[in-house]
């Protein structure tokens, strides 16, 4: 398949994808979605004279450890959301306090942080947790503890059941969804035959497992499976097995040898090498212009939001760089070489919009009405896009606590990562395999 | 003197231990919990003491030990549906075999060799959780909560994880733990194991086995640290990875020699300071580890034998 066709079905596909997604606002839209609004700035309302508490949301923050650079922008984020919110009114008459402690990105310090947040700074929610080890390690203190607990993680772990009935994470999707969905474009445009390099470790499971089950349904075969240990440092001798008849190489490399798998691959193959395909996560933080990551010019990722504000340009889309202060190439206004961990945290934003929605549908006034707070969340359906929700319209599942949104397929070029297919709220859809529920509250 | 010393001993770690059980009457809950889960780590850090403290052999991997009485007291309720009880059995049984499979080999080497081997198997062992992560669940680790039963007492039931159970488990845990280290250190064996920390070739001069009583050691420094890792797994439910890490083997290092090592109520008290001295100092500045480490180093030029070290030289010549 040469680089031109290449594009011209890429351009082909976007088209179809815009209409698509289209459609799919139109049917969730015929289906009652819980509206999120499109929230306008100047309509602010008058905290209730004096009578209301701030709502206290705890943010367990990853500031230190092997997810600080994701952590700090989770908190600006958080920060710039709880500003914003502050002044169109709070939440519900009543001004939102964040309070925020440091997990160290470590499961044993991410239960005993849930603890403190709701024990001792006796918050309403707790909210925030990206990684999915601290995930798998709080979430259970959260359940004993009977407080909601709302995680922006994309981890599988919420939808697939192994949590419990006060985890939800309704504004970011999650490693399978963005898997199934992009999986698609990949083999109908790349090429059936792919290899699979990934990290030896559950994130990289599931991008072997999902992306596997997507080459049988997509007719793709999945030539090789190469897993890479996370503590090696050097890779070449894993690029030997890669089969000579691969049409794409799929990589999922994550952590701070992710710039030397880039370039040793590139000494590898050199100028002839197989399309290449890789998701985000490995790159978040990092300027995609650096010294050392010229092999990726004409390479694949997928994005959840795009990092250049080119690439998705929307009223609410503008208006989040705009308050978070990340400006147009995906870095920090005041700093441009502090590049954002932009595909992941419009999901703390996206998420205390949520948060908001539920309280105000509730009518949520005390910890008393966990319940009656629980029980709305779960009847949620989605949200629209706007504002509040700039990444995107989302489908949410009640049963599963899991919500569904598009992703994006970007390609580099001139040093830079340009949109070049959106997927549909439904390619990334699959079959509840749990029902929250049904547990006790 | 020292029966003398015995019942001083005992009286001394008595009434800390009331002070403890009355403690769960009136702290607050944040507290409350944070005490429980401060007797189940230093009850870890007591069983590390029997190595470092009064065997003098130190231990870089220790984590393996707390790991693999968590993982087989987890993956043996969850596999096999264990009930709790026997997950914690199975948990120490498991644990026991490892540490003296790990032992027999370990033991042949001393010195920094030792602490080589030791975080070689730990590392080992760290990275099989990752290796087998479809048995083990990997980085991500699972919870129990789903799986575990609940405690039936007069009839009455109860989850791990309800803060009294929680509480007071771990309150026996750690009481148990202490008052075997004081019997054992008053035994001949426990003068035996000081005797190889003070000068191993005049004891092995003496006549005894030197090998035998530092593999004791070992193997009853790993199962009791089996049992705590056991012991977390039933009261706080989450199993993962991140208890085999390196961190989690050094954690029990830096307690011990804070509190006191070879003193059997040190690792307890340093395991407290160090528990809320990173909860203090994260709630005031992120880069808390800093801080941390500054304090303990100043600890260490000061108090070199740790707190209780320090109090057992100039005032409590009794304490064990």
């Amino acid at each position: 398949m040469s680089h031109k066709e290449v594009k011209s079905e890429e351009q082909s596909e976007l088209n179809i994808t815009r209409r698509s997604v289209l459609g799919a606002g139109a049917v969730i839209a015929g289906t009652g979605i819980v509206g999120s609004q499109i929230i306008d700035p100047l309509a602010k309302t008058a905290y209730a004279a004096g009578s209301d508490a701030p709502i206290k949301i705890g943010f367990q923050a990853h500031r230190t450890g092997i997810g600080a650079l994701y952590g700090r922008w989770y908190e600006r984020t958080t920060n710039a959301a709880a500003k914003y919110i502050n002044s169109i009114g709070g939440i519900a008459g009543r001004p939102i306090e964040i309070i925020t402690e440091d997990d160290g990105t470590d499961p044993k310090r991410g239960a005993d942080v849930v603890e403190k947040l709701a024990t001792q700074h006796k918050v309403d929610f707790v909210f925030g947790t990206l990684f999915s080890h601290v995930v798998m390690g709080s979430a259970p203190r959260a359940g004993e503890l009977k407080i909601p607990y709302f995680v922006v993680s994309e981890g599988y772990h919420v939808a697939s059941g192994a949590l419990n009935r006060y985890t939800f994470q309704p504004c970011i999707t999650d490693v399978r969804a963005q898997i199934s969905a992009v999986s698609g474009w990949l083999f109908n445009n790349l090429g059936k035959n792919v290899t699979l390099i990934y990290p030896d470790y559950a994130f990289g499971y599931n991008h072997r497992d999902y992306a596997t089950a997507a080459a049988e349904k997509h007719g793709g075969k999945i030539v090789a499976k190469i897993a890479i240990p996370p503590t090696e440092s050097s890779f070449t001798r894993y690029f030997v097995k890669i089969p000579k008849n691969t049409d794409v190489i799929y990589h999922v490399m994550v952590g701070p040898g992710v710039l030397t798998f880039v370039r040793e691959l590139g000494e590898h193959f050199g100028p002839n090498h197989p399309q290449l395909f890789g998701f985000i996560d490995s790159l978040e933080g990092v300027n995609i212009s650096s010294p050392g990551l010229d092999f990726l010019d004409g390479s694949y990722f997928w994005e959840a939001m795009p990092r250049y504000a080119d690439g998705y340009d929307t009223v609410g889309s503008r208006f989040y760089r705009n308050a978070v202060g990340v400006n147009n190439s995906g870095a920090s206004r005041s700093d441009s070489k502090d590049v954002s961990a932009y595909s992941h945290m419009f999901g703390c934003w996206e998420t205390l919009f949520a948060i908001k929605e539920a309280v105000e549908q509730s009518g949520y006034r005390s910890k008393k009405d966990y319940s009656t707070l629980i029980e709305t969340v779960e009847g949620f359906t989605g949200f629209n896009e706007g504002i509040a929700h700039p990444q995107g319209a989302k489908v949410f599942s009640g049963k599963t606590h899991q919500c569904y949104g598009q992703q994006f397929v970007s390609k580099v070029g001139n040093g830079k990562l340009n949109v070049i297919h959106k997927t549909s709220i439904a390619d990334g859809m699959y079959e509840p395999e749990t029902d929250y529920t049904k547990q006790s509250l | 003197m020292r029966k003398k010393s015995l019942v001083y001993s005992l009286f001394f770690q008595v009434g800390i231990l009331l002070l403890l059980f009355v403690l769960q009457f009136i702290l607050p809950t944040y507290h409350h919990s944070s005490v429980s889960k401060i007797m189940v780590l230093a009850s870890y850090a007591v069983a590390y003491n029997f190595l470092l403290g009064y065997t003098g052999l130190m231990s870089l991997g220790h984590a393996m030990f707390f790991a693999s009485g968590m993982y087989a007291a987890g993956l043996g309720i969850y596999y096999l549906e264990l009930s709790a009880l026997g997950g914690l059995l199975f948990g120490a049984g498991f644990t026991l075999v490892i540490s003296l499979i790990f032992g027999l080999f370990a033991l042949r080497t001393s010195g920094v060799s030792f602490l080589i081997v030791t975080l070689m198997f730990g590392q080992t062992f760290y990275l099989s959780i990752l290796y087998f992560n479809e048995f083990t669940f990997g980085q991500d680790g699972f919870s129990l909560a789903k799986y575990l039963g609940k405690l039936v007492i007069f009839n009455r039931e109860y989850l791990y994880s309800n803060p009294d159970i929680r509480y007071n488990f771990a309150f026996i845990l750690l009481t148990a733990y202490l008052l075997i280290s004081t019997f054992i250190m008053f035994s001949p064996v426990g003068r035996i194991l000081i005797a190889i920390r003070e000068n191993e070739s005049r004891t092995e001069l003496l006549g005894y086995n030197v090998f035998y009583y530092k593999l004791f050691a070992l193997v009853l420094s790993g199962t009791f640290s089996g049992i705590a890792g056991a012991t977390h797994a039933l009261l706080f439910t989450y199993i993962g990875s991140t208890f085999a890490e390196i961190h989690h083997s050094i954690s029990p290092i830096l307690w011990t020699l804070l509190g006191g090592a070879g003193t059997v109520i040190g690792p307890f008290i340093g395991t407290g300071i160090m528990f809320y001295l990173v909860d203090f100092i994260s709630g005031i500045t992120s880069n808390y580890q800093l801080v941390v480490g500054v304090v303990l180093i100043l600890m260490i030029i000061w108090f070199p034998m740790g707190i209780m070290g320090t109090l057992r030289q100039k005032w409590m010549k009794w304490l064990p």
